[in-house]
């Protein structure tokens, strides 16, 4: 990678990440407050239309790219890296499912001069967390419909320029029979429901709300929920999430290595002790970002792939392996932070210390949680019963 | 005789949201309110039921959305 060029968002991202994320990152985790300095600057330098094609006049970043990216902000601020990985989430959902409507062709163009912070609203009260089942519907009247949905969470809900939102094609459909529609902020309100008051990703700032919006029928995109989650948001949240733990960890990694060297330093001739746990977190490290990158080359191979790739993409086979990322790698990662506490001893347990590893064990712990890992497994051990080889 | 099977084993495991009868082969049956967790259910129960085992390949959602397509899969095994 030493001699590869650098992709312009990435160094963007890591500029961002120095210079304005990782300045405030402090004040937010502790006010759990949203970090508008750095979505600002994200904005400033057009990276929320970074995905979208040159064609439409966007940045034409790969997913690749933005996985970097995620990682390189992660490693200054994780709520800003994650509320990145979020929006990006649906601008690719929205590019890959709906590109072909004349609606979301111009609310790209739309995107990409202002910049809109999208944010995703698919939990739901009632549904026990399951993403894929809705209980709202679309109240339809003519070709307009309303919608009043009850979140157990939306991240940076009132800060978002626009929602995109999951519900029933109808009041009456089956639960499973979902669509996704983009409101505009002037078509929609939120009612707070209660506090964003947790121990990790405070700047996330994801309370529940009660939201109540209108639109026009141009606003569902027409494929299915079902598809656009197998094809494109369950792969990418994985991927992206997993850019933004890779952070997390680097970023803990570096301040137990820069803790190492310092007592190395102090006895040149003798290696000090913690080396050796070292040694051992580096590798682990090492194996999370191998089956990142390898999770997301074949990603990237199969949305590349003319015709079948959809088919591919939801297959049982390829769910499990991306349900495997998430929960390998959100198991990982606060193993990953803890050795790193360890190394550092009580220099990484105090807050006021520039080892400190508080913030990022606390964020840590979210990969686990988000989405939790006991039902995604759940849902590999249904698929077990009837996939066969390795 | 294999399309009564598979409604049968449709009306016992699918869980829809809407009366099986009323579908048409060609109906889609995650529209009818089928989801991800009760298609493994089905799964099982026609391997069980007609003695095969579907290779990985045919594992996805096109291959279990309507009756039409699960008689395709069942008798292409069936003739192997």
């Amino acid at each position: 990678m030493t001699n590869a060029k650098i992709s312009p968002f990435v160094a963007i991202a890591r500029s961002i990440g120095a210079e304005v994320a990782g300045v405030h990152a402090t004040a937010v985790d502790r006010d759990a407050r949203f970090p508008s300095e750095s979505i600002k600057a994200l904005k400033e330098h057009r990276m929320l239309s970074a995905y979208v094609p040159k064609s439409l006049g966007g940045g034409g970043a790969t997913l690749g790219e933005l996985v970097l990216a995620c990682e390189a902000l992660s490693q200054h601020c994780t709520s800003t890296a994650m509320i990145f990985a979020m929006h990006q989430i649906q601008v690719i959902s929205i590019l890959r499912h709906a590109s072909d409507s004349p609606w979301f062709l111009e609310y790209i163009r739309d995107l990409v001069a202002n910049q809109n912070l999208i944010a995703s609203v698919t939990s739901e009260v009632g549904v026990g967390g399951e993403m894929r089942s809705s209980v709202c519907g679309l109240q339809w009247e003519g070709q307009s419909f309303k919608l009043i949905k009850h979140a157990t969470t939306i991240s940076y809900g009132a800060q978002a320029d626009d929602l995109l939102v999951t519900s029933r094609c109808t009041p009456d459909g089956p639960a499973s029979d979902q669509v996704l529609s983009l409101v505009r902020k002037a078509d929609y309100t939120l009612e707070q429901q209660g506090v964003w008051d947790t121990m990790g990703m405070r700047g996330t700032c994801s309370p529940p709300f009660k939201l109540t919006a209108t639109g026009k029928k141009d606003q569902v995109i027409s494929t299915p929920f079902a598809a656009i989650a197998s094809e494109t948001m369950v792969p990418v949240s994985h991927l992206l999430w997993a850019g933004c733990w890779l952070g997390i960890a680097g970023a803990a990694v570096n301040k137990a290595r820069a803790f190492v060297r310092m007592q190395g330093r102090a006895r040149p001739g003798s290696i000090p002790p913690t080396a050796l746990r070292l040694a051992e977190v580096a590798s682990e490290l090492h194996m999370l970002r191998a089956s990142v990158d390898s999770v997301l080359r074949e990603y990237e191979y199969l949305i590349a792939a003319e015709g079948g790739s959809a088919d591919e993409l939801s297959s049982m086979p390829y769910a499990l392996k991306i349900n495997n990322l998430k929960v390998a790698g959100s198991r990982k990662l606060p193993e990953i932070v803890s050795q790193a506490l360890l190394i550092c001893g009580i220099m990484g347990y105090k807050n006021d210390s520039k080892f400190s590893m508080s913030r990022h064990l606390r964020d840590a712990h979210s990969g686990a949680l988000m989405v939790g890992n006991d039902r995604i497994l759940a849902t590999n051990s249904s698929m077990l019963l009837v996939l066969k080889d390795e | 005789m294999i399309d009564g099977q598979i409604r049968q084993i449709l009306k016992e495991h699918a869980r829809l949201a809407i009366d099986l009868a009323a579908l048409d082969d060609a109906a889609d049956l995650y529209q009818a309110g089928m989801t991800s967790h009760a298609s493994v259910n089905v799964m099982l129960a026609l391997e069980g039921n007609f003695d095969v085992e579907f290779p990985d390949r045919m594992l996805k959602r096109k291959v279990f959305e309507s009756v039409d397509s699960i008689r395709q899969a069942l008798s292409e095994l069936m003739a192997n």
